[in-house]
This record gives C-alpha cells, structure tokens and sequence, in this order.
C-alpha cells in the first residue's frame, strides 16, 4: 500500500502521514488480544483480586485510546477535534466520578 | 454614501423583521426559510408571544398571592401555573431570546454569510417551536404540567402524578432538548470555522464568545437531563423502576441527573445577556471593553466550573459533610470570575462619555440587578445559610434577581440596540424610558420583598397563606410590583410593534458601534456581506472611523493574512443593497423540508401519550408512521442540494 | 491560532459548484467539526446512563442479578452456587450475564472498526491505480463496497447477538420491569444498539450510494469519514461497557 502513502501525502501537502492497512491490522491485533485476556482472567482466580477491577479498567482504557487514535485518526488530525473529544470526555468522566462519590460508591 | 433608501413602510411579511430589497416576502417565505436572519427573527417573535404566556401565568399566581387566603385559582390550578411559569419562562423564552440573537448575530459579528448549517437551522427554529405549542396548549385545558420546573421523581412517577400532565412536561423538555442540541452543533461548527479572515478568537465580539460559551454547556449539559427524562418515560410508559423507592431505587437519582444539568443551564440563560451587555456598554461609553481577555477567561472558567457545583442545589438533602463543603467552596470559586466581569463593565464605563440611551440603562441595570442576584447567591452557597432559605421566598427572590435583573435586562437592552439593526428603524426611545423605569421600578418592587417573605419563612409554591405571619404586605407589595412591570410590558409591545412602520429610519451603522454587524446596512441584506472583510483588530468599524478610539489596541496588518478569497477585501462599510446573483454569491435554497423533518418528530414523540391512555395499537401507528415519515423526510432534506 | 488559514478551505468544497468555493476559518470541514462536538456530547449521554447503571448495582431488591445466585423464594444472594444455602433446584436463579456469548459480540463489533477504517481508506484511494502484480487481497483492499458491507453486516451480527441475549434474559426471569438491574441494563444496552442500529443504516444508505453512483473523491471521503467516526464511537462506548458491566462485578 505505498502508493496510498504517496497519493494521501501528495495530495495533503500539509497533512501528516496518514495510518493504512499495516498499522489497521495491528490496531486490530492488539484488541483482539487484549479483549481475549480480559475474558481469560475473569475465569482465573484473579478475578477475585483488589486489582481485578483496576487492571481491567486499564486495558480497556488502552483499548479505547487505540480506537480513538488510531481508527478515529485523531492522532493525525487537527487540534480542534482533539479538543472538542477531550472537552467532552473529561467532562464525562468527571461527571462519573463525581456522581459515584455523591452515591457512596466510590470515597475520597 | 450610495445609499439605497430604506425599506417602504408596510412592506414587512407577517412575521416581520429583517428583509431586504429584491427578496421574497409572504407566509410562504418564512415558513421555508434558511436565512439565520430570519430564522433569529422567528425566534425573536415567537419567544416574545411565548414570554406574554409566562407573564399572563406569573401575574395570575400574584393575585392569587395578593392578600392571604386568596381565592383566584385553586390549590390545582397554581400548581400548573407556577410549574408552566417556570418551565416557558426558562426553555420557552430565555433560552429561545438568547437563540433569536444567536442565529441573527453570530453570523453577522464574525463575518459570515450564513450559519454552517442553514438547514438545520430551521429544523432547530421549528422543533422548538412545535415543542413549544406541545407543552403550552394543555394549559387551556387544565391539564398543565403541575410538578415543578424541576420536576422532581419520584414526585413526577405515574404513583404520585397519574395524569396526563406531566406527559406533557416531560415529553416536551425531550423535544425542545433536541432543538437545542441541534443548533448548539450548529453554532459551534459555525464560529469554529466561518469566521471571516483576520477573525481570530480573540478578535471575536464578547457576545460570539459568550455565545461560543454557551453552545458547549448545551451539548455537555442537554444530554444529562435527557437521560433523565427518558428514565422518567421508561418508569412512567414502560414500567421500568429508575425512581420507584420499594424497589430500591434512589429518590436523589433525579436530582442529581437534573442539576448536573440545571447549573450549566443557569450559565446558558445568563451569559448570552452578558455577552449583550458587553456590546452595549463600551458602545455608549465610546470606549473599547475593558479587560476583553480576562471577559474571554472569565467566561471560559465559568463554563467548566459550572459543572462542578451542582449539588448546591441539594444541601437540604442531606449529602454529608465532606460533599457538602466541596460544594460549597466550588460555588464560591464560581463566583470569582463572575464578579471579575462585573467589575470590568464598570471600568469599561469609567471614564467614558457615556450616552444614556434605552439600550444603555437596561445593560446598566443588568449590572446593578444581576449584581444583586449574585450576592445573595453566594449567601446560599453556605449550607448552614442555605438550610434556612432552601424552598423559601428568598430563593425565588435569588433566581428572579439573576435571570429577570440579568438575563431579561439584558435581552432587553439587546433588543432596544439591535432592533434597528433587525428592522431598519429605531425603537421609541420615548416609550422605552417608560417601558425601562417600570420594568426597573416593578421588577425591584416584586422581588426584594420577597427577601423578607423568604426569610419570615414564607415557603415557595404554596398557592395561599394564612394571616399573621407578617407575609402580608410584602406579599401585596410584589403584586403591585408585577402590575407594575406589566404596564411596562404593555408598553414595551406598543413600541415593537409600531416603531417597526413608524420607527426613525436608522443607518447602518446606527449607534456608532465598533463590531462588524454594524458594518453592513439595515437591514442586512440576504448575502450579508457583498465582500468579506479582512479583521485586523476587535474593532474592525472603529478602525475605519475613529481610529483614535482603537489606538490602544493590538492591530495586524491585512497584509499578514493569507487573503486568497476573491471576495474578501480590507475593512470597509457596505451601503448598498444589492443581488445575491449579481454578485455571484450563491444563496442556500429555501426549503420546507426541515419544517416537516420537525413536525414529523413531534408528533412522533406525541405518539407516548397514547401509551398512558392505554391505547397501544393507536400510539404504535402514530409513532412507527411518523418515524418513517421523519426519517424519510431527513432523507429527502439530505439529498437535496444546499445551494 | 493566531491567523486564520485562508488557502487550506478551497479544494475541500468541489461539490458540483465548482465555480465557487466558500472561505473557512480552519480550511476544516464543517461536517468533520460538527460530528466531533455531537461524539464529545454523546460521552456525556452514556457517561449518565453509565453512572445510573453502576449507581444502582446491588441495589435491586429481588433477582436475578448480574453476577450472583439469586434464588425465587427468597432473598439469599451469593457468588457461587455451591454458597447459595437452602434453595431448591427449581428456585434458583443464575447469574444473568452471560459473559462467553457477550465476549463474541464484542469481538465482532471491534472487527467492524477494522472494516470500517478499510472502507475509509478504500474510498480515499479509489482512482488510485493498483500496484503491478496486485493480488486478490490488494483488489479486496480496494474494493470500499466490500468494506462497508462488511462493517454493516458485522454491526448487524452485534444486533443479532444482543436480541439473542436479551431474549434469553426475558426467559429467566429479567424484563425491563423486574428489578433495578433490568431498568438501567436494558435502558444502557438498548440505547447502544439503538447507537448500532442507527449507524447499520448509515452504512447502508453509504453502500447504495456507493453502487448508485460509486464513493469517490473528497467529498464522499468526508461522506465516509464521519459515518466511520461516529461507528468507532459506538465501538468504543460498547470497550467501556463490556468492561464496566460485563467483567467488573
Ligand atoms: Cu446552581
């Protein structure tokens, strides 16, 4: 796929390079893989574990971040995208935080 | 000046307002619209009728209040009349004004020929306004929505609210949500992207930044009172438990999802009017704004803390001591930057040569008024203060300080100042003394004593009240109050209508302002603007005309700018109407398709309401056949061309 | 952004008017800015349904329960069967989730991510000559009607899988009226298939015009674009899900 490199930076003079089909697939490996362990130790003991829950969280936030850069090419886009997705991402997640303390789900 | 004369008299369409030579008048014409001009004019007019609602409904629950034991209405009825004040006044009036000016400023103040969606436009303008009728014509009936603007659940569940009536609050929100979100998108894309050159951020007027503000709290606030609210359906059509309490669920589940909404919400009704203050007040101060960056960030940290202080609204609850102060001490952070900008408009009139026109005396008001909303709303950030004035008058003297001596001030001002744009013709600056003095007079006389009332106990939305408990006079002094400003009202429609024919013909720059609107004639003409102009400072009108005034300020060359559009050209005015064609700038194509994209919808969510009546194959039809005809009515609309 | 980029705006708006062309501040596309604001407010759509799901977890008074062994008569609760004291075989009620029929279809809706970026870069390259010696795969490649029917039949399989798993809930006992858990699981799973379903339509609509007229050029990319983006949202809404809901008890 080389000449999908060249006619995607020919005609984006000024856009940087864009991911194709190598980096696609191992995006694509990685959350394949990284779905499989999830299942697999949640049938271990571990899942029983205090750090079950972070370590799970962590592998889906990694997936969500590969997702979001690298097939929602916001690596390689302009700033403003980043920008609005990042405004209403925190802000979400702050929400989520804020209302699991007020419900005792979670303490400070 | 090659200056066309000015729009014959009687020449206006129903609907009134903007329109220029050479353009399409008739019912026709409005109703397939997808001029931003005439988009905010509908806004403007329809909010307007909306507001004579919310008025006629506040005047009857102060009759009602007027001496004890009243017996104007009874105990039912004011519950939907105070319900139904609340909710038009907040999502049919205040929010719709700011939309009017929205739609017809943005556009003109950055440059623009159109909003980035023109379309869409339209479809926000009739979602809204049928959403509007939706949630207003049960009141006719009896059947209001009788649960309180906030509508809290479990109160609102069918156990305790079996009616009809909430359906229709609660279906209505869902709807005039989804105009909202829609032309939030809008407007953002819009000032994101059609700023003219030299436009930057920072060259933005106050009121774009505002507005710009204003459209990020709608998207990220709108989506939690959605879900709210469709919990609310799922519990009150489907059966589902979201706020049943035997079955364990939580009654502070709506409070919460409500308020994280309802602060920002306090912010969206309030900064579009801080935005119009502050392209009123350095006008008639014949000076720039004071301190614009720190307006810019003051805005910005208000918008991102107002999601963070919701819970102030719930101290009576019972949160616990460590949700309480967190709260608290967000609250009074947030009103950091709020006094930052009050403090910056009275500089911006300091030493200014001030022109105390109509406009100018509302803008002013706005600050003295919303100043005092605001301290007394610092009071209640405090939870031990906040427990004695919680669900009392002092409460309802808090909010009206803050959206009617703020946002409604502000509006009006916004009106008085742009009207000449809108029309061509000056508002009576006679009659608007008068409409000022009692809107001034009355709002103060209505309000604070209810301060007192508050703080003698006296409860909010309790339809009467016995003798002897010293409420009395203050309770007869706020009716006399509303009568008051209900004059004023009356006067104030007199004068918006009449001056619209026999209003002094205005110019197109008619007040001597610095920002770009003022640029082009009066009316606007469809295209707006026959050549872009290339923005080298925040004044780009005072540059042109009194550079003086502008010395000051950072400037940069048009030459810096990468100019490459054929119609863009160094700052000028324009005088001239002319042909959209003839200057070979291409118009979108009206189009009734978004109209019936938003009456589709409508009717769609009104299919729920058969639900309650237990008639399903009937609100199965209605809403699978307005489903299709609303998805291939937006197939329809998306498949034509734009222009 | 000190100052604005006049020249970036121009070639992006062909569109049949290629006479004129509009200014814009950035040279970005409208539509691109427009589906970005609308996915940083959908974060806050699922992050309320979220919040309530997870708010209310163990809160339901009567079963059956996400995780643990309920049993119909009376209010035991416990994390395996063996635990689960004086019920009656008939009585008792599984744990819900069923975690290796969940686990396909969420395998499925992350590979029709990958169809969807390769339906993307299918459209963006179309004109391209293929390389001397292509293969079979490189025609696949190209082929951007391939790839968006791929991605809609994979979102249509995530559909298939989750009425099959909501039906199967139906059968043992949890509607959307039993308990806590059946509200706000079914109210959060359901509006993200709503999410899908909208989005399969979307495909759909691009693949018959994909056939009709054939997506091509810098405008249909755009077309392609934000479909994809909003299909990857979806995609990723349903990472936190699986995870929040289906793994974590
Ligand atoms: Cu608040």
């Amino acid at each position: 796929m080389s000449d999908h490199n060249a006619h995607g930076s020919a005609a984006k003079a000024d856009h940087v390079e864009h991911p194709t089909w190598k980096q696609y697939k191992w995006v694509a490996f990685w959350l394949t893989l990284i779905t499989a362990i999830e299942v697999w130790i949640y049938y271990t003991p571990f899942k029983d574990s205090a750090a079950f829950a972070p370590t799970l969280m962590a592998m889906s936030a990694f997936k969500f971040g590969v997702v979001v850069f690298y097939y929602m090419h916001l690596k390689y886009d302009h700033a403003i995208f980043r920008r609005l997705f990042a405004m209403g991402l925190g802000i979400a997640l702050f929400t989520i935080m804020a209302l699991l303390f007020l419900f005792h789900k979670i303490s400070v | 000046m090659a200056t066309t004369a000015a729009p014959a008299p009687g020449q206006t369409p129903t609907a009134g307002g903007s329109y220029a030579a050479g353009e399409q008048t008739g019912i026709w014409s409005w109703l397939a619209t997808v001029d931003h001009k005439r988009i905010g004019t509908l806004y403007l007019w329809t909010a307007l009728s909306f507001f004579i609602v919310g008025g006629i409904e506040a005047f009857i629950i102060r009759l009602q209040l007027m001496r004890p034991n009243g017996q104007v209405v009874s105990a039912e009825v004011y519950n939907q009349l105070f319900t139904m004040h609340g909710t038009t006044m907040v999502f049919l009036v205040i929010m719709p004004l700011s939309a009017a000016f929205f739609n017809y400023l943005i556009p003109l103040q950055i440059g623009a020929r159109d909003v980035a969606f023109p379309r869409l436009n339209a479809f926000s303008y009739w979602v809204y306004l049928f959403g509007g009728v939706f949630m207003t014509i049960p009141i006719f009936f009896g059947a209001a929505p009788n649960g309180g603007w906030f509508g809290y659940a479990p109160l609102t569940t069918m156990q305790f609210s079996g009616g009809l009536n909430i359906d229709f609050w609660v279906i209505g929100l869902q709807i005039l949500g989804i105009s909202s979100l829609a032309a939030a998108f809008n407007f953002i894309t819009t000032i994101i992207n059609m700023r003219a050159p030299g436009m930057t951020l920072m060259r933005m007027p106050i009121f774009t930044w505002m507005s710009f503000i204003v459209q990020f709290l709608l998207i990220l606030a709108f989506p939690a009172i959605t879900i709210a609210l469709v919990f609310l359906q799922f519990d009150r059509f489907f059966g589902t438990q979201f706020y049943e309490i035997a079955a364990g669920a939580d009654p502070l589940l709506w409070q919460h999802l409500f308020w994280v909404f309802g602060h920002p919400e306090v912010y969206i009704l309030i900064l579009p009017a801080f935005g119009l203050a502050s392209e009123i007040l350095p006008t008639f101060s014949k000076k720039p704004l004071f301190g614009y960056n720190v307006m810019v960030y003051s805005g910005i940290m208000i918008g991102f803390l107002g999601f963070g202080v919701w819970a102030h609204h719930m101290f009576a609850v019972g949160m616990g001591a460590t949700a309480d102060t967190i709260f608290s001490m967000a609250t009074m952070l947030i009103g950091i930057p709020t006094g930052v900008k009050i403090f910056n408009w009275i500089a911006t009139m300091w030493g200014g040569q001030i022109r105390f026109t109509v406009a100018m005396k509302f803008a002013i008001a706005l600050v003295a008024l919303f100043t005092i909303g605001g301290i007394s709303g610092v009071m209640h950030s405090s939870p031990p203060t906040d427990l004695q004035q919680t669900d009392t008058y002092f409460i309802v003297a808090h909010f009206h300080y803050v959206l009617f001596g703020g946002s409604i001030m502000g509006i009006m001002g916004g009106i008085y100042f742009y009207y000449p744009k809108m029309t061509g013709r000056y508002m009576s600056e006679k009659i608007g003394n008068w409409h000022f003095w009692l809107f001034f007079i009355g709002m103060n006389l209505t309000f604070f004593p209810m301060h007192f009332s508050g703080m003698l106990g006296m409860p909010r939305r309790i339809y009467s009240y016995d003798v002897g408990q010293g409420w009395e006079t203050f309770n007869f002094q706020s009716t006399i109050g509303v009568m008051i400003q209900g004059l004023g009202l009356i006067l104030f429609v007199y004068n918006f209508l009449k001056s619209k024919k026999t209003g002094a013909v205005a110019p197109g720059d008619a007040w001597g302002a610095g920002t770009l609107e003022w640029s082009i004639p009066s009316p606007p003409p469809e295209y707006n603007f026959a050549q872009l102009p290339v923005v080298t400072s925040r004044y780009p009108l005072w540059d042109l005309k009194h550079p003086e005034m502008t010395a000051g300020l950072a400037h940069s060359g048009p030459d810096a700018m990468t100019v490459t559009d054929s119609h863009a050209t160094p700052m000028h005015e324009e005088t001239e109407y002319k042909n959209a064609a003839d200057l070979g700038i291409p118009m979108p194509f009206p189009t009734i398709k978004p109209l019936f994209t938003a009456l589709f919808l409508v009717l769609m969510f009104s299919g729920l309401l058969f639900i309650h009546l237990d008639l399903f194959p009937v609100a199965l039809t209605i809403m699978i056949g307005c489903a299709a005809a609303f998805v291939g009515s937006l197939y329809g609309w998306l498949t034509s061309p734009l222009e | 952004m000190a100052t604005a980029v006049a020249t970036a705006g121009h070639d992006s708006h062909a569109e049949g008017h290629g006479e004129h062309v509009h200014y814009t501040s950035t040279g970005l596309e409208n539509r691109k800015i427009a589906v970005w604001a609308f996915i940083g407010s959908e974060c806050m759509l699922f992050a309320s349904l979220i919040s309530t799901y997870l708010i209310y977890k163990g809160r339901s008074r009567v079963g059956p329960w996400p995780h643990e062994w309920g049993c119909k008569t009376s209010a035991a609760v416990a994390k395996t069967r063996e635990l689960l004291q004086g019920c009656s075989p008939a009585d008792v009620m599984k744990p819900i989730l069923d975690i290796p029929v969940t686990s396909q279809s969420t395998f499925v809706l992350l590979m029709s991510s990958l169809a969807m970026v390769l339906a993307l870069a299918a459209v963006e390259t179309k004109g391209t000559p293929l390389p001397a010696g292509a293969g079979w795969w490189d025609r696949c490649l190209a082929s951007s009607k391939f790839w968006l029917m791929a991605t809609a039949v994979m979102g249509a399989t995530f559909l298939g899988y989750q009425s099959y798993e909501f039906t199967s809930f139906v059968h043992e006992g949890l509607t959307i009226k039993t308990n806590l858990f059946g509200s706000s699981f079914f109210t959060l799973t359901g509006f993200h298939g709503a999410h899908v379903t909208a989005g399969v339509l979307w495909l759909l609509t691009l693949f018959a015009i994909d056939v009709k007229r054939g997506l091509k050029g810098k405008t249909d990319v755009l077309l392609v674009d934000i479909c994809a983006l909003y299909w990857h949202f979806v995609d990723v809404v349903w990472i936190a899900i699986f995870t929040l809901i289906y793994l974590i008890q």
